[in-house]
């Protein structure tokens, strides 16, 4: 009993060791709660050293959050309780948020440079006019594949998927829209369909992709792609910028048919607190410097132009993150359809899903 | 003395309340509701009138069998060798070691070794097998599901041998047992006990499985935990989500019935 006293008493006082330790760190970065702007981002999805050099310039500490889908960031902010001064949902959501009452409207008195930003990604459908948010990054869907395994011109359209050389060879990402959003441009309709018979027949067209299907994942695409364990992967841009970071055999393709456009944005939620700091960050993180030095960091395209300039040759021109505007142009924005329609969209990618061969 | 009894049951009680009885309530309750919030008996409809959700929950019990059956066919001998061995404790250790780790990590170690380039397949071509998918398949799944439960297999069925008192198992061999007939009629009904906690440990928690269903699975095999992840996660049909709870909690009501028992014994879960 007493070995069993004094140890929890050594843990107790590691404890408080450990509490001080950490408090005498953080104010010896001059963090005080007040000014102390809290960003509720996406994992790894901010250059750390720009938040080191954002307190050096003005003296706001950034205490960043992170959230892995942007549903769990909407049921957080809504459910209230939490602190968070921006945050940086996709396009779908800010849309859906916008619905819910939970954005703070852009005062652009106070925020400098988003002239910077390309005509290109402003008042787009899901917030018209940029009221309430500031593009952060933007990106594409497309197939990833492997050079060693197939050819490139095998895999440039979305119907090449469906070719038998690609026998159990594919990955898909797991996400209904996504998914369901390449079998509706297969068939020539809108990624944001609310007509239950396309969505019938796109997941019959998924049906028939089930022999080429290796796998339905998630994160792990990155790691199996890099790994050569499958030819081809339909996902989003900035995974396979990381993937093509760690094999130099992966290349990514834009159907020239078209795909989906996404953004992340970065938003004030109803929950913010601290104005001065959140426009000084947005202001900072306009800044074409910072905005390029943040798209070298992330490896995401910028839709700063100014940073866009500023990037290396190679990675501005580089089509494959970059594509012309003739590609741009035919890419598609998700909207938010609400929650039937979406569940209708989940419903259906989750028989595709059961589908046996 | 009575008084005092029901006094220090309060933290249990109010903890039982909070956290078991209240939460059972609320997805009992959210279950009656639609996505557009309105009351009704929709969710129930659906489930025991789509073939999907039919199908999926075949899915879920047919592979909760399967991992079970293959566990236990694993777990009872080794429980067995282990009772008879010098070092118990440490060998029970080692089996009890891998629980210590994270779920997640132990599935990524998993991916690592089936992958195209892992640990197996380099086997598989040293031995002239030739390099073979294995992720992604039922057999992986299967195997791996198997891997995590089987401790909690284990030490139940151990707990119940190492209680035997081996005078019984002496006193067969003198009246003419055979080794078959002392362990079919003496250790094995004598031991049932740790089978069925055994099998309650494993068959209950491997129902709703969901993440190895997509790790290792690749979505392949898909159980009612994949539904529930993606109602309550991704269509926020909370309601939806809730009447598949409220379909395994039922399920599980009826196998703890009919692996009920009357002594309760056998290891835990953390």
């Amino acid at each position: 009993m007493k070995r069993l006293i004094s140890f929890a008493l050594a843990i107790i006082a590691f404890c408080a060791l450990l509490a001080v330790g950490s408090s005498q760190l953080q104010k010896s970065q001059g963090a005080s709660s007040s000014g102390t702007l809290t960003l509720y981002n996406w994992g790894d999805y901010i250059d750390p050293a720009l938040l080191t050099k954002f307190q050096k310039q003005t003296g706001y500490k950034v205490q960043v959050e992170t959230f892995d889908s942007n549903e769990a960031m909407f049921t957080k902010i809504q459910q209230g309780g939490t602190n968070y001064d921006l945050a940086v949902p996709s396009d779908y959501m800010i849309q859906k948020m916008h619905k819910a009452h939970l954005l703070v409207p852009l005062n652009y008195k106070r925020l400098h440079g988003f002239n910077h930003i390309d005509p290109h990604f402003r008042d787009q459908s899901f917030d018209p006019g940029n009221r309430y948010s500031v593009p952060y990054f933007w990106g594409t869907l497309g197939i990833i594949y492997n050079d060693q395994m197939v050819k490139a011109s095998a895999v440039q359209h979305w119907r090449d998927l469906w070719s038998p050389k690609l026998r159990n060879n594919i990955m898909l990402v797991d996400s209904a829209r996504d998914i369901m959003g390449m079998a509706l441009i297969t068939q020539g309709h809108s990624v944001n369909t609310t007509n239950v018979a396309q969505l019938e027949q796109a997941k019959l067209k998924l049906e028939g992709l089930m022999p080429n299907v290796k796998a339905v994942v998630a994160d792990e695409i990155k790691m199996y792609m890099a790994q050569n364990e499958a030819a081809v992967a339909v996902t989003w841009s900035g995974e396979a910028a990381e993937m093509m970071a760690n094999n130099s055999h992966l290349h990514y393709v834009v159907p020239t048919e078209g795909s989906n456009l996404w953004f992340d944005n970065l938003v004030i939620p109803k929950t913010a607190k601290h104005y001065k700091a959140i426009y000084a960050f947005l202001n900072f993180m306009l800044k074409p410097e910072n905005a390029a030095q943040n798209a070298e960091y992330v490896g995401y395209a910028t839709p700063n132009k100014a940073a866009k300039a500023l990037l290396p040759k190679a990675v501005a021109t580089d089509k494959q993150f970059y594509p012309s505007d003739s590609v741009i142009n035919k890419l598609q924005v998700y909207a938010d359809l609400g929650n039937r329609m979406v569940g209708i969209y989940n419903d259906k990618f989750l028989e595709f899903k059961m589908y046996h061969r | 003395m009575k008084k005092y009894n029901a006094f220090y049951s309060v933290p249990y009680v109010l903890w039982l309340l909070l956290f078991v009885i209240a939460p059972l309530l609320l997805i009992v309750y959210q279950s009656f509701f639609n996505i557009n919030g309105q009351l009704t008996l929709s969710n129930y409809q659906t489930y025991f009138g789509s073939g999907t959700y039919l199908r999926m929950t075949f899915n879920s019990i047919w592979y909760a069998f399967i991992i079970t059956l293959v566990t236990l066919l694993i777990s009872y001998p080794t429980a067995y060798w282990l009772s008879q061995t010098r070092h118990k404790q440490l060998w029970l250790l080692l089996i009890i070691l891998p629980t210590w780790i994270n779920l997640l990590l132990k599935a990524y170690a998993f991916i690592g070794i089936f992958s195209q380039a892992g640990a197996a397949n380099h086997f598989l071509e040293f031995i002239g097998l030739g390099s073979q998918q294995l992720l992604f398949t039922k057999t992986s799944f299967i195997f791996v599901a198997a891997y995590i439960e089987i401790p909690f297999m284990i030490l139940p069925i151990f707990n119940a041998i190492d209680e035997l008192n081996p005078s019984l198992i002496n006193a067969s061999r003198d009246l003419g047992a055979t080794n078959w007939q002392t362990f079919s009629k003496v250790v094995f009904p004598l031991t049932l006990n740790g089978v069925k906690a055994g099998v309650q440990a494993v068959f209950i928690p491997s129902l709703s499985l969901f993440m190895l269903t997509r790790l290792i699975g690749g979505n392949k095999v898909i159980t009612l935990g994949t539904a529930i992840e993606e109602h309550f996660l991704v269509t926020q049909n909370w309601g939806m989500g809730s009447t598949i709870g409220v379909v395994l909690i039922v399920a599980m009501v009826v196998i703890m019935f009919a692996t009920g028992e009357r002594r309760k014994k056998g290891g835990h879960r953390e």
